[in-house]
């Protein structure tokens, strides 16, 4: 047995050498993992169930149900102040569009969950590390507006180093917006629910994402307002044990449950069909 | 204590004062020599004051002497009722708030609070409140809304404490409660930015009908410092930062974050405490009469529109 799987691993490394996107080692718990295995078991380690990253795209796919997904995101950034540090906004921006295959960092659209239409919106890590600008704080204002006009739930998906930097107190106030913006479901009954997922942190997390009808976080994830290296910091301690995850936050009670990615979808649609004035059947 | 770039006029003033003593007290007649002194001090400042860098402008905000929120509401308000507590889980000295009564109207006041020395600087954890403070901000509101008074709301602090206990107590989770709960009110909500407009825990109470910044007061999405700790990797860039976040009061009039420029005395507002606060007065006044008319839900509208268009992009 020991045997075999030392003889499997070796073979795994000797593959992951010779065509490496075959195989994808778990950051957790250094497993080599087939990549198709990962990606069927929605980027859960089958082996420890750490929740790797997943794409933007892959989200959608695992929210909406088949073939509702209809897009409404598309707004471009600008270089509204010129900023410059050690290379042009507008530069940056070029690599991270080019990243990320997308103008910014979400992607969004009207889908039905479980049947019940909604309207879904996804931050992309992969862009700028999920940060907020003008374009992320606009669309999910947009989304939100549009859900509420047309009775449709909302679902947001968070993934976010915060604000972004180069776009400065403009990004700032993205996170008024975006929480203005939701008193317009909550005057028409309509529910929201925030997932958070790993990273969630700064202006996004202290905004739109944490004033949810429903928060889930999906397990292991790091949310909080401060990220861990400037408390760490400003205290000058080491921070405690599964400090800032999911767990955490869930006996701090600030948020509903922890969910595993695989029931996420499962859960949502619950929720939302307990919560929504009317579901699909009755909308026609 | 001088700032960096105040050293040469503080000197020049030292200098002057010097002379005018020896003048005094020896019967020597000097007044040519101090009217050439003077003058030069007068365009020394010119020359220093009217050409202040953001980075600067940053330290002028930050400055010893610059009045803080109790010094704002001492000044201009009478009848003041400081109020504690967040009825939850305890008192932050970082926040203060109350009932106050400003030109006959009563009103309610909330607004970060720097110490005026080390020591109490130290007990109000340098206007970065816990999120207790951003609870008793939220009482305040509540006591706005209920009484039907303006709520006035002072902005002063670095950002909201990054610390172990903040986060276990949903740091993140009060800022945006406190954002949709000023967003609510129904009542004439204006937001003053007295010094630093630290990111997310200046923005709490800062969702005004109208805002208000100092002139040469400071508000971003970060600090210089951190930014350019991330940014160039290196904290010491902090006056490049400053440059590129475009946060003077300046910079935010023109991107339509802030709606009014108040005026500081030449030098910055420690350097006449008094005039300042006069200015603030004129402000505020002056901005709560362009509210008096909005009816609750209107006052509601005005607060939502004014924050939906904020943001660039292009379709
Ligand atoms: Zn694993």
């Amino acid at each position: 047995m020991a045997l075999e799987r030392l003889f499997r691993r070796r073979r795994a490394q000797g593959e992951a050498r010779d065509i490496p996107e075959l195989w994808v080692k778990c950051p957790k718990c250094d497993a080599q993992i087939y990549k198709k295995d990962l990606e069927s078991n929605l980027h859960v380690c089958p082996k420890c169930e750490h929740h790797l990253r997943l794409s933007a795209d892959r989200r959608i796919e695992m929210l909406a149900d088949a073939g509702s997904f209809e897009q409404i995101t598309g707004l471009k950034p600008t270089d509204p102040l010129g900023f410059v540090d050690t290379e042009p906004y507008p530069r940056r921006l070029e690599r991270y569009q080019k990243e990320a295959g997308r103008p910014d960092a979400i992607v969004g659209g009207r889908c039905t969950i479980g049947g019940v239409e909604s309207v879904l919106l996804v931050m992309d890590y992969a862009f700028a590390g999920g940060s907020m600008g003008s374009v992320v704080g606009e669309e999910i204002t947009r989304g939100i507006e549009l859900a509420a006009r047309e009775n449709r739930a909302v679902v947001i998906v968070s993934v976010s180093g915060g604000a972004r930097m180069q776009e400065a107190a403009l990004s700032l106030m993205q996170m008024a917006k975006t929480t203005l913006a939701l008193d317009r479901l909550w005057a028409k009954k309509l529910p929201y629910v925030s997932i958070l997922t790993d990273p969630t942190t700064g202006g996004v997390t202290a905004s739109f994402a944490a004033i949810a009808d429903v928060i889930l976080a999906e397990p292991g994830a790091l949310i909080g307002f401060a990220g861990p290296r400037v408390i760490k910091q400003t205290i000058r301690q080491d921070l405690p044990e599964g400090f800032q995850r999911s767990e955490f936050l869930l006996k701090h009670g600030m948020v509903d449950q922890v969910v595993d990615r695989r029931r996420l979808k499962e859960t949502v649609a619950r929720i939302l069909k307990l919560l929504h004035p009317r579901t699909v059947n009755h909308a026609g | 204590m001088p700032l960096e770039f105040e050293k040469p006029i503080e000197e020049l003033e030292a200098k002057i004062a010097e002379l005018e003593g020896f003048a005094a007290s020896s019967g020597v007649d000097l007044s040519g020599e101090l009217q050439v002194l003077r003058e030069r001090l007068a365009q020394l400042k010119a020359e220093t004051f009217d050409n202040l860098s953001r980075w600067e402008r940053v330290q002028l905000a930050r400055a010893p002497g610059r009045p803080t929120t109790l010094d704002v509401i001492g000044g201009i308000m009478t009848e003041f009722v400081e109020l504690y507590g967040d009825r939850t889980y305890g008192e932050d000295p970082a926040v203060v708030g109350g009932l106050a009564r400003f030109e006959g109207t009563s009103v309610v006041v909330v607004g970060h609070q720097k110490g005026r020395d080390t020591k109490e600087n130290i007990r109000r954890n340098f206007a970065m409140p816990h999120p207790e403070g951003y609870r008793k901000a939220m009482r305040m509101m509540d006591l706005a809304d209920r009484f039907g008074r303006p709520f006035i709301a002072f902005i002063d602090t670095p950002g909201a404490y990054p610390g172990v206990s903040a986060e276990e107590r949903g740091q993140a989770w009060v800022i945006a409660q406190s954002i949709q709960r000023m967003a609510r009110l129904r009542v004439p909500a204006i937001a003053i930015i007295l010094g630093e407009g630290g990111s997310g825990g200046a923005l709490a109470i800062g969702v005004g009908n109208r805002v208000l910044i100092l002139e040469n007061a400071w508000y971003s999405v970060i600090s210089p410092e951190s930014c350019a700790a991330i940014l160039w990797r290196d904290a010491k860039e902090a006056a490049k930062a400053a440059e590129a976040l475009r946060l003077s009061a300046p910079d935010l009039l023109s991107l339509g974050i802030v709606d009014r420029i108040i005026p500081e005395p030449s030098g910055g507002a420690h350097r006449d405490p008094t005039a300042t606060l006069a200015n603030i007065k004129q402000a505020l006044q002056a901005t709560l009469a362009e509210l008096a008319d909005l009816s609750p839900e209107q006052l509601f509208e005005d607060r939502y529109r004014r924050f939906r268009g904020l943001g660039r992009y292009q379709i």
